[in-house]
């Protein structure tokens, strides 16, 4: 719970929140324009292009002139269309991009055990927006929110494509939400707080959750939040080359802009959380004799944005690098890989740490519990077998790809 | 590290942006002007002879021959006191439709009095259809046998006559001489842009015999593998 609100709320504790509240939009937005730019001219770099180049100096107004551009165009309704949802749907998918920037620490001296508390014009307080409870539920609540944006501007169109583009996202980000909600609870079960504020004071001192949850979550939780975030190589709900646009298809002028605002703040918000979850977040080293305001401010901004900076480097760099997946094979490796391994992964971290708790060996234990995870997931595999071949047996003509092989597969 | 590969591959090209491994391939276009393909078909012109006089004649065969129909001349009568070409008829109006035409150059063969070519001029743009239509004032050489620069043209790569003038092939016997009958040669347009043949096309009927001769020998010694279309080939010679 933010200190500024545990007492009584003043006209100065309001004032903060306000000006935390602007301040956050502010450098989101100017942050999504970077991100933009950041994004085109990298992967110009990756793929020998010189990318923008003419709005301002070395490009980097571009944004703001495709902005620009596109408030100028027409604005189109399709006659079929369904025109409330048309126009709450870009809303749907920009709002909850934005909220859940407000959970995310990006500044405090979290070291050695300081859970985060800076001074602001001497009212005590958290580097973020907001602190509550259920700090990284609501981060997964908003995430699924954002479906609710690509479903209905796909619904709402009245077109097919975008229809197509929509059926696919909506299976496609409720598939790895589940992994991503396991790999999350991996987490959870070593900072034992919901509170992202919580979580990144429980890494203080370089005890990262990427270390002790041994690599495993982190990695999961990587490729999961880019199937959620629908980016390359899971960016299926736009396939250009298939569906047009994808659910946007029907969307032009600044809609279409909030779409693609959307998209890359998701993106920015997403590296957030995984650095919130994964990098403790503004943590570091930070020496006894630094100032206050290099310590609760300064240093762990720069460190924050250093983390956020490799995974929008990364986030990139898998678009420039990896093809497209074929549907069935996202499903294959959401369903059939990601979800028993995160869920697997989950049980021996639990044991281990209930091993830890109770006294026990959690080397020992960790073993024991992997020994039985993987005959588990053994006996599974041979049941699925068995069930397949006497599907087979019992009607040879059905498709084998319903209950596994990876010949063909049913997809959209 | 066999799915990582790719990786290792955008980095490098990241990585070495400036240097030689991740060269950039593309060009600050308006600035930097890549040379043009020898081949290359842009805007037309309307030549004239040195002495002024239009080369049109007004025969509509461009027009006639034009697969995008983008072409419309109309010839009217020499004005006998103060001829606009030399002979009776000249082109009166000359108009192109830059919307319709494909740079095909049929129009560059079709012409007897080689009045019509093209150059490699194609950075142009309109912002209404009518605009697209060149008439025959925007179409006519200068006095200097250049191509007038209009002022909804770019030229940012300048005009250099001997490479901007589009080498036209001629794949039918001009002048009617009969040497050159089914023979592709370059042809020059008004003293500019004249080039050698290219490599595979002999101009004397010695030279071909004589490379004829070299091909019958060549299959006597190695064993008979080629098609006809190598055979075609190997009768020009590579110079």
């Amino acid at each position: 719970m933010d200190p500024l609100l545990s007492g009584d709320i003043g006209l100065a504790a309001v004032l903060i929140v306000l000006l935390k509240v602007v301040v956050a939009f502010t450098v989101l937005m100017l942050g999504v324009m970077a991100m933009v730019w950041f994004e085109r001219k990298l992967i110009a770099d990756m793929q020998n292009r010189i990318g923008p180049n003419r709005a301002g100096p070395f490009g980097i107004l571009q944004t703001l002139a495709d902005g620009l551009k596109l408030m100028f165009k027409e604005d189109l309704e399709p006659e079929r269309s369904d025109p409330f949802v048309f126009k709450l749907a870009p809303f749907l998918a920009l709002i909850p991009a934005f909220l859940v920037f407000a959970v995310i620490p990006v500044a405090g001296n979290f070291s050695d055990g300081a859970d985060g508390v800076v001074t602001m014009f001497g009212h005590e307080t958290f580097m973020q927006v907001a602190d509550p409870q259920m700090g990284i539920l609501f981060v997964l609540a908003m995430s699924s929110v954002a479906v609710y944006g690509v479903m209905l501007a796909g619904w709402s169109s009245g077109s097919k494509y975008p229809l197509l583009g929509s059926v696919r996202a909506s299976a496609q980000m409720v598939s790895y939400e589940a992994s991503l909600g396991l790999s999350v609870a991996a987490v959870l079960l070593f900072s034992g707080t919901l509170s992202t504020n919580g979580i990144v004071a429980g890494q203080s001192g370089g005890q990262w959750n990427l270390w002790m949850t041994a690599l495993v979550p982190f990695v999961i939780f990587i490729v999961s939040a880019t199937a959620e975030l629908n980016r390359p190589p899971f960016d299926l709900v736009e396939a250009e080359q298939e569906l047009v646009g994808g659910f946007h298809t029907e969307y032009s002028s600044f809609r279409f802009a909030l779409f693609f605002l959307a998209e890359f703040l998701n993106t920015v918000t997403m590296s957030a959380v995984i650095v919130t979850l994964f990098l403790g977040g503004p943590s570091g080293p930070i020496p006894d004799w630094a100032p206050g305001w290099a310590s609760d401010f300064v240093l762990p901004l720069i460190y924050f944005f250093a983390k956020l900076l490799i995974f929008l480097f990364m986030f990139v760099w898998f678009r420039a690098t990896l093809p497209r997946f074929r549907y069935d094979q996202l499903m294959d490796l959401g369903w059939k890989f990601l979800i028993p391994l995160s869920l697997g992964w989950f049980l021996i971290l639990t044991s281990v740490k209930v091993a830890i708790d109770i006294g026990w060996n959690p080397v020992l234990t960790g073993a024991v519990t992997a020994a039985v995870v993987a005959l588990g997931g053994l006996m599974l595999r041979s049941a699925v077998r068995t069930a397949a071949a006497r599907h087979q047996a019992a009607d040879p003509l059905t498709d084998q790809a319903i209950l596994g092989s990876d010949a063909g597969g049913g997809g959209l | 590290m066999g799915y990582l590969d790719g990786f290792k591959v955008t980095f490098k090209k990241w990585a070495g942006t400036r240097t030689d491994s991740g060269r950039r391939v593309t060009m600050e276009y308006p600035e930097q002007v890549r040379p043009k393909p020898v081949r290359f078909h842009g805007r037309h012109v309307l030549n004239r002879y040195e002495d002024g006089m239009e080369k049109c004649i007004g025969c509509e065969l461009c027009a006639g021959v034009c697969p995008a129909r983008c072409i419309y001349v109309r010839g009217a009568d020499n004005d006998p006191e103060d001829p606009t070409s030399p002979g009776e008829r000249f082109g009166f109006v000359y108009e192109i439709n830059y919307l319709r035409c494909i740079h095909c150059d049929l129009c560059v063969e079709a012409c007897p009095t080689e009045a019509i070519t093209e150059t490699k001029l194609f950075e142009f743009a309109f912002t209404n259809r009518d605009d697209a239509i060149y008439t025959k004032d925007e179409l006519l050489v200068g006095d200097d046998g250049r191509p007038q620069e209009l002022p909804w043209e770019n030229w940012a790569g300048g005009f250099d006559p001997a490479e901007d003038t589009s080498g036209w092939m001629r794949a039918t016997a001009p002048a009617g001489d009969h040497r050159f009958e089914g023979v592709v040669g370059w042809s020059g347009e008004l003293g500019y842009g004249v080039r050698d043949p290219e490599g595979g096309q002999p101009l004397d009927a010695e030279r071909r015999a004589e490379a004829a001769r070299a091909l019958a020998h060549a299959h006597d010694v190695e064993s008979h593998g080629h098609d006809d279309h190598d055979d075609h080939d190997a009768a020009g010679g590579h110079h």
